[in-house]
């Protein structure tokens, strides 16, 4: 019980953003409205998003550009101060990929909604059935 | 510049991809050549690679000139470098099968089209060349949504639904791949697959490896139309264009399968995949079901272009399950598989949108006395289906061939039965459509009305049938060659670790 | 299907929280991946790049491959939208027109319409607010300042947090503004389809034409420092101006993109009238 305590304080982001991805897959399973499943698929990545940049996170640390002066020890410059770049970089991708699947998946149910003018995916499918 | 191919081999089709949607709205003429263009010289450099990967055994290069791990590196080695070749020759040989149709069916949107598959094959043949575990992720992505926007332009009632259904089952797959990768990086610091796998031998026991493992197979199952994560595949390949159909059926779901086989070997070895986590007989047992499953739907099917779907399911299962048993002789079968199934799908789907022009659906019994009106294009469908069911010399033959060696070695009688029993499946299903087009006479006359004009139905045209009795030439001379294949593809397999 | 959601969201959130037990703890700096990797970034990216920001040198220099890629998703986003939503042959359906003496709507029928070279009529949407002048008057002072800051972004993205994609963005929501406060026929006579199509090829084409362009100079793609050959400056600073130059390349393309999507997106493909 100490032992799940200390492991849910210590690392309460990654619980946090886990149950979120975990809302946001419901989301794009269960529901029936494409666009709700479309808002869920948003929330999944945008919760993956968040995983790693909470990753890159050091305790005192700033924001990794480095100021001419600040930062600086005899022997060069301490990455300590500074939080860890890389995961901010990754995510910089993960967000422009996440928009654009967004954007595509858009522009598809339009053209659904174009042939069909329903959005819920069970009339869809009996309006599919009946032609 | 020699040294840069692995390079310029990405980056050709993309410059040209850019240059064709920029002229598509100044000269629209201009998009096929700079498109042919576009594609010829990655086959080219691919047939370069290979050999001197063949000399060398290993080639490696450095994106921006920084050394791996601070930068992107390319890892090709044989096996690398055999699915280049095939990915680029079924691009470039497409392109030149179905120009004719695109030019037909999308006048005012084609240098679009152009620019989305060559995107689409930028995609793959950077996710087959990359050394980098988040680059394949990027990549992955281009692929995917080149692809579901080529699906969706496809028949206006049922493809958008189908592309939509694919976009979100594509998503989830790329994301718990994603996250496979993250929690790689949280447990190691790096994202380059080499150094990965140097890194990774300590944290074998910790459940966030495993758990990264699962989930990045997961992902990589999900996109690859493994059974039971296959129910976007019969849909949106069944809907799709005929030219992105016969583009997007024999590529994707196996460069997906190289990419399992490259995790397996190249950043968690063998020996993790296969004896610290106790689920490869499972897997087995599951790709078995997954053959399975994929005949007996493919049996029930009237419609062949579904049919077909069907069987994409079932060649994955022959896949994962050669890739699972665990030996050398089995995973260089799944290997040689992947490339052999490359050239049958696009064989099959490129014969059958070409049959397409002279039947009036596609349904069984629109094959009727097809022999005596097209014979060239259905002899190619005839060699295609024998080689899907296994016949020699055919390549089919010899990497099912493989597979079971492997099977026997490996102790999964299951699998073999498996095997053989669809082999009977496939012979009923290919067989059936055979009698159909050879004995059967139609009972109308011979025309075929289009519209207005009734248009006689008359051999394709060569731009067309040419690449098609090429491709079916290719079947039987890449089964010829299978034994020096193997002897390319087994050094980096053994080299792996598999015994 | 609600059951087998909640099943398979069960486990695998199970699996994902069970992996967390052997994390470093959050905000550990001793981590694995604060350690291995990411100190050298830090430590040399100033002397090798000359770009104080690290994000920007990684993004741009280290793993610009992957940025690269990231234009291309972007770009591909655009086509896909035009390629699946639009339509190009005229709508035969109802127009409204205003005239604007009087203010007096007229609705012809069939497809007709009203020659557009005459003065005294306005073409409106079907869905019409009145001229609202604060909006209007607004919105057009506020675009210039809009355009300068998205450039000031791009520009200063080495010294602070900012750089292509952020400005192009910024840069593509003052089209949209235009788009949202006018109408959608103004905001594209103003930034027309064909510059736009153009506009986005040029973007992404400028990124890997430098990358090309230090192919042809006997390098690696992409290692900018080989641009100290035709550029007068050193190694390092021909590092921190091939970073400026994909930045602007970037900015463009997704400049276009942006604008591109909101116009096939909110016109349904016909760009006649948005949202």
């Amino acid at each position: 019980m100490e032992f799940l305590f200390t492991h849910l304080v210590a690392k309460y982001n990654f619980w946090l953003y886990i149950v979120l991805m975990m809302i946001g897959l419901y989301a794009m399973i269960a529901k029936n409205n494409l666009i709700k499943k479309l808002v869920g698929m948003n929330i999944f990545q945008t919760a993956i998003i968040l995983f790693y940049v909470s990753v890159g996170s050091k305790k005192g640390g700033t924001i990794p550009i480095i100021e001419h002066g600040a930062g600086h020890t005899p022997h060069g410059i301490d990455p300590a101060h500074y939080v860890n770049p890389l995961p901010h970089v990754l995510m910089l991708t993960a967000i422009v990929v996440s928009v654009s699947t967004f954007g595509v998946a858009l522009a598809l149910a339009i053209k659904i909604y174009q042939r069909y003018k329903t959005l819920e995916e069970d009339e869809i499918l009996t309006r599919i059935r009946e032609s | 510049m020699t040294e840069n191919y692995p390079a310029l081999l990405v980056v050709v089709p993309l410059l040209s991809a850019f240059a064709i949607y920029g002229c598509s709205w100044l000269h629209r003429k201009s998009c096929l050549p700079l498109a042919l263009l576009g594609l010829a010289i990655p086959f080219f450099i691919s047939i370069r690679l290979l050999k001197t990967v063949f000399i060398n055994g290993h080639v490696s290069y450095h994106l921006g000139g920084w050394a791996p791990p601070w930068g992107i590196a390319y890892e090709i080695d044989p096996l690398n470098a055999l699915v280049l070749l095939a990915v680029s020759t079924v691009a470039f040989i497409n392109l030149i099968a179905t120009s004719g149709q695109i030019e037909r069916i999308f006048p005012d949107r084609k240098g679009a089209f152009y620019a989305l598959y060559l995107l689409f094959i930028v995609g793959l043949l950077g996710i087959v060349v990359t050394g980098d575990l988040f680059n394949l992720y990027v990549l992955l992505e281009i692929a995917s949504i080149t692809g579901y926007s080529l699906i969706g332009m496809g028949n206006p009632d049922r493809a958008p639904l189908a592309s939509l259904n694919y976009v979100f089952m594509g998503t989830i797959g790329a994301c718990f791949y994603l996250l496979g990768v993250g929690y790689i990086y949280i447990m190691t610091g790096s994202l380059n697959m080499v150094d990965v796998k140097g890194l990774l031998p300590p944290l074998y026991h910790t459940s966030a490896i495993i758990v990264a493992f699962i989930f990045c197979l997961v992902g990589i199952m999900i996109k690859m139309g493994f059974f039971p994560l296959h129910f976007w595949l019969p849909n949106a390949y069944t809907y799709a264009p005929s030219p992105a159909a016969s583009l997007i059926a024999p590529l994707m779901t196996k460069v997906m399968a190289y990419v399992m086989i490259r995790l397996i070997i190249s950043v968690f070895s063998p020996s993790f995949a296969f004896s610290s986590i106790q689920i490869s007989r499972g897997v087995v047992w599951l790709a078995c079901i997954a053959i399975i499953v994929g005949a007996v739907m493919a049996l029930s099917q009237r419609d062949v272009r579904r049919m077909l779907t069907y069987i994409i399911v079932s060649e994955m299962g022959y896949i994962v399950g050669g890739a699972w048993i665990g030996n050398a002789t089995a995973m260089s079968g799944a290997v040689l598989h992947i490339i052999n199934d490359v050239l049958m799908t696009f064989c099959v789907f490129l014969s059958l949108g070409a049959i397409a022009r002279s039947t009036k659906g596609y349904q069984i019994e629109n094959f009727s006395g097809l022999f005596k009106k097209i014979p060239v294009t259905m002899a190619t469908f005839v060699v295609s289906g024998l080689s899907i069911i296994g016949i020699p010399p055919t390549c089919g033959f010899f990497s099912k061939w493989y597979l079971i060696l492997g099977a026997i070695e490996g102790g999964h009688y299951g699998f073999i039965v498996v095997l053989l029993l669809s082999s009977l499946i496939n012979i009923i299903l290919f067989f059936r459509i055979f009698e159909e087009a050879f004995f059967v006479y139609p009972k109308t006359n011979a025309v075929h009305t289009e519209g207005e004009a009734s248009i006689a139905i008359a051999e394709t045209p060569f731009v067309t049938l040419i690449p098609l009795v090429l491709t079916a030439i290719l079947l039987i001379f890449t089964g010829i060659y299978s034994g020096s294949l193997i002897a390319l593809i087994i050094k980096p397999v053994v080299s792996a670790g598999l015994l | 299907m609600k059951k087998l959601a909640l099943l398979i969201v069960i486990l695998s959130g199970g699996l994902l929280l069970y992996a967390t037990k052997d994390f470093p703890p959050w905000g550990d700096p001793h981590s694995p991946a604060s350690m291995h990797v990411s100190p050298r970034y830090l430590m040399k990216s100033l002397e090798e790049t000359g770009v104080p920001n690290v994000v920007t040198s990684i993004l741009a220099d280290y793993r610009g491959y992957d940025t690269m890629f990231e234009t291309t998703v972007i770009f591909c986003a655009g086509i896909a939208c035009f390629m699946l939503l639009r339509k190009f042959e005229a709508q035969s359906k109802d127009v409204y027109y205003r005239h604007i003496p009087t203010g007096i709507t007229i609705h012809v029928k069939g497809g007709k319409q009203i020659p557009p070279t005459s003065k005294e009529f306005e073409k409106i949407d079907a869905i019409w607010t009145p001229y609202d002048l604060i909006i209007n008057t607004v919105s057009r002072f506020l675009v210039p300042f809009i355009q300068l800051f998205a450039l000031y972004v791009i520009a200063h993205g080495h010294h602070s947090p900012g750089g292509g994609f952020q400005g192009g963005v910024i840069l593509g929501a003052s089209i949209i503004v235009v788009a949202i406060a006018f109408n959608l026929r103004t905001a594209i006579k103003r930034f027309g389809e064909k510059i736009d199509g153009i506009m986005s090829a040029l973007g992404v084409f400028i990124y890997s034409g430098i990358g090309a362009i230090c192919v042809l100079l006997g390098a690696e793609f992409l290692n900018y420092g080989t641009l100290a050959r035709i550029l007068p400056v050193s190694k390092i600073m021909a590092r921190s101006h091939g970073i400026l130059g994909v930045e602007i390349g970037v900015g463009i393309a997704v400049m276009a993109v942006m604008v591109c999507i909101y116009n096939n997106v909110a016109s349904e493909g016909k760009h006649d009238e948005g949202l």
